[in-house]
């Protein structure tokens, strides 16, 4: 075994070194299972990484997941073929990072939505909760029957945080509001599932709900679908998802990957690459939520003061939002 | 539980029998001839991509529609939903063929045939996907007129008074999409192939003993084709349901997650007859309806956790099959290729 890697080890090397002439700085990403076109997560750090090669004219590397046998494999290739920096996105990657990044002490790593503590890696995690919190007051003020839904991809603690805001949210403007919450599933087909996450959004629709939130990639697809279909409001994540069925999604939770991406990127460039964790929150504008043509006829001059209140007081450190994976529970549900 | 619930739990349990039960259906042909068929997820697979696309590219404005608005009235909104499921069924019949092939002609191992379809359709589907649309596998999102929608059957606001029975008419069975109804006519009709026509007559002698039909003088490869075909055909349907019919609209890769296995442990809870296939696939709907609608489920002492609810499907295969459904006794040739002398 050991024979072949180092076999492999020097093929690549010498494959990188042909490649180093006619390239220095060689920037490359891996995409989580999804694809780098999911509409959602992963879309969200292509366009990033897109928006780099854009502006500065440099090609980058990239790597779509099909299996989570090939995380650690794909990782540790890139590194072999003196790609620098790699941006890594999912938190499902963490153990092969960690791995990884500490057999290439002079590689700059940067993982999204997980951290590990390695002098060579950047973390950068989101206050998702912050962001939910503001589309869950949107929701409750949008929702007429004071019901409103919730639906997960893999049941996370990840997930959870996302439901634990929203609801947190929801509650801040409608104490009274009952929020139907369903994970998709525990497995990584969770997050592919988009017939499962229609039947869970109908169901919710069924019961009540006029306004449902879906943090689950391409599972919720088949949720925003469902809600479009049957008179009732999506709400998108990570991407701005407005477009899908425009009029009929209230809005999206914006999770920007795609700066963190970017930032890993041009700071690698610039030569001021910091490893440590990166905490983006509505302060760094790292979350929010979408307004553009399709949906600014749903959202009246009402909800958008409120919500801009909101937002300011959660910088202020005014409202605490709860975070899920602090404790691992959540105040209210 | 008011009667209402019940109801939704019954209609979302309709939408989850129907891929299961096409499904469940193929494989009773093609296993009732001898031909074991593991490769029923990859066929609806298949066959929900290429339905995806087909109807896609054919709901694009450059295609004009050649009866307009003419069959909405069967809660088909456009022509382009006709051309996708047919697509899907050629899909299928595709990849039925090939595992006919390899399995009666060149008497190849079924089950490795089977594997081979299943990692077949998952590799192919993403990679025609993502050369055509660019999506990374994905088909774009179908819009009203190229998906199926409810379809009202008729009176059915007049008898929702009645008590009881009217809810259940006007909301379960009302409404649905016209591939579930296929789907539930498909049991009687198979049930009638199967045991009152020569066909099914030589079906079910050629998976028991194919020496005894070929000295009868009855093709025991074109038997076994033709069962592998309309297996093909009744998963097309399936995959079909899955992305036009479903609110996934559209093709997401590995979208059938499973159904098609447990289709086929439907089939042998059922033991290889049409009808108790239909109760098969109805609990199996039912108990996925229960697992998506009652996540996290109080009893009073302690809370019965979402990944309970979510592997009752499984859970309950095991149980059934080890012992509540007494012996279930395959076709006596199945997976046994026929050779002529032997």
């Amino acid at each position: 075994m050991k024979i072949v890697t180092a076999l492999l080890g020097a093929a690549v090397a010498f494959a990188a070194t042909t490649a180093a002439f006619a390239q220095d700085f060689k920037p490359a990403v891996i995409f989580d299972l999804g694809g780098k076109f999911d509409r959602s997560f992963n879309q969200a750090s292509f366009e990033g990484a897109e928006r780099f090669k854009e502006e500065f004219g440099v090609d980058y590397r990239e790597f779509e997941i099909q299996s989570d046998a090939q995380r650690e494999q794909a990782l540790r290739r890139f590194a072999q073929q003196g790609n620098n920096p790699i941006v890594v996105a999912g938190f499902a990657q963490a153990s092969a990072m960690e791995a990884v990044a500490a057999e290439f002490p002079d590689t700059d790593f940067t993982i999204i939505d997980a951290v590990i503590d390695l002098p060579n890696v950047r973390s950068v995690v989101f206050k998702e909760h912050e962001g939910s919190y503001l589309v869950g007051m949107l929701a409750a003020m949008a929702s007429e029957s004071g019901t409103v839904g919730f639906v997960g991809g893999m049941d996370i603690g990840l997930i959870r945080k996302f439901a634990c805001g929203y609801v947190q949210g929801v509650k801040a403007v409608n104490p009274d509001a009952t929020v139907i919450q369903n994970m998709t599933g525990t497995t990584g087909a969770a997050w592919n599932d988009p017939v499962k996450g229609g039947e869970l959004a109908r169901n919710q629709i069924d019961q009540g709900a006029d306004v449902v939130y879906h943090a689950a990639g391409g599972t919720g697809r088949g949720v925003l679908q469902a809600a479009a279909d049957n008179g009732a409001l999506g709400i998108g994540v990570d991407s701005n998802q407005n477009y899908l069925h425009p009029g009929e999604v209230l809005t999206s939770m914006l999770k920007r990957v795609d700066v963190a991406v970017y930032d890993a990127f041009k700071d690698a460039q610039d030569g001021n690459f910091s490893a440590g964790v990166q905490v983006l929150g509505l302060a760094e504008n790292g979350v929010g939520y979408a307004v553009d043509e399709n949906n600014e006829d749903l959202l009246t001059d009402e909800m958008k003061t409120a919500v801009e209140d909101a937002k300011a007081k959660i910088i202020s450190g005014e409202i605490e939002v709860h975070d899920y994976t602090t404790d691992d529970s959540c105040p209210v549900s | 539980m008011d009667l209402a619930e019940l109801f939704q739990l019954f209609d979302s349990t309709l939408r989850n029998a129907t891929p299961l039960l096409l499904a469940c259906l193929a494989g009773l042909f093609s296993e009732r001839s001898g031909i074991f068929d593991i490769g029923l997820e990859g066929k609806m697979l298949a066959a929900a991509f290429a339905a995806a696309a087909v109807a896609a590219w054919a709901a694009a404005p450059y295609v004009a529609d050649p009866f307009p608005g003419q069959l909405s009235g069967l809660g088909l909104g456009w022509t382009a939903a006709i051309l996708g499921v047919l697509a899907g069924i050629f899909a299928s019949i595709l990849m039925a063929l090939l595992h006919g092939f390899a399995s009666i002609t060149l008497r190849g191992n079924q089950l490795i045939s089977g594997v081979a379809i299943n990692f077949l359709a998952a590799g192919a589907t993403v990679l025609i996907g993502e050369s055509l649309f660019s999506m990374g596998g994905q088909t774009p999102q179908l819009s009203g007129n190229a998906r199926f929608s409810g379809l009202d059957l008729p009176l059915a606001e007049t008898l929702g008074g009645i008590p009881i029975l009217g809810p259940l008419y006007r909301d379960v069975i009302s409404g649905q999409v016209i591939l579930v109804y296929v789907a539930l006519l498909a049991v009687p009709l198979t049930a009638w192939v199967l045991f009152n026509t020569r066909f099914g007559l030589r079906l079910r002698a050629v998976g028991e003993n194919p020496g005894a039909v070929d000295t009868a003088g009855v093709s025991v490869v074109r038997m076994r084709y033709s069962a592998v075909l309309i297996a093909g055909i009744l998963c097309g349907i399936a995959g079909a349901y899955l992305s036009m019919g479903t609110s996934a609209a559209g093709f997401v890769k590995d979208m059938t997650a499973g159904r098609g296995f447990i289709a086929l442990a439907a089939l042998i809870f059922a033991k290889w007859r049409p009808y108790p296939a239909l109760g098969a696939c109805l609990l199996f709907g039912l108990l996925e309806a229960i697992g998506s609608k009652y996540q996290n489920v109080d009893i009073g002492l302690f809370v019965i956790p979402v990944q309970f609810m979510q592997a009752l499907p499984y859970i309950l295969t095991v149980v059934i099959l080890a012992g509540f459904i007494g012996k279930a006794i395959p076709p006596k040739a199945g997976g046994v290729p026929y050779v002529k002398e032997r």
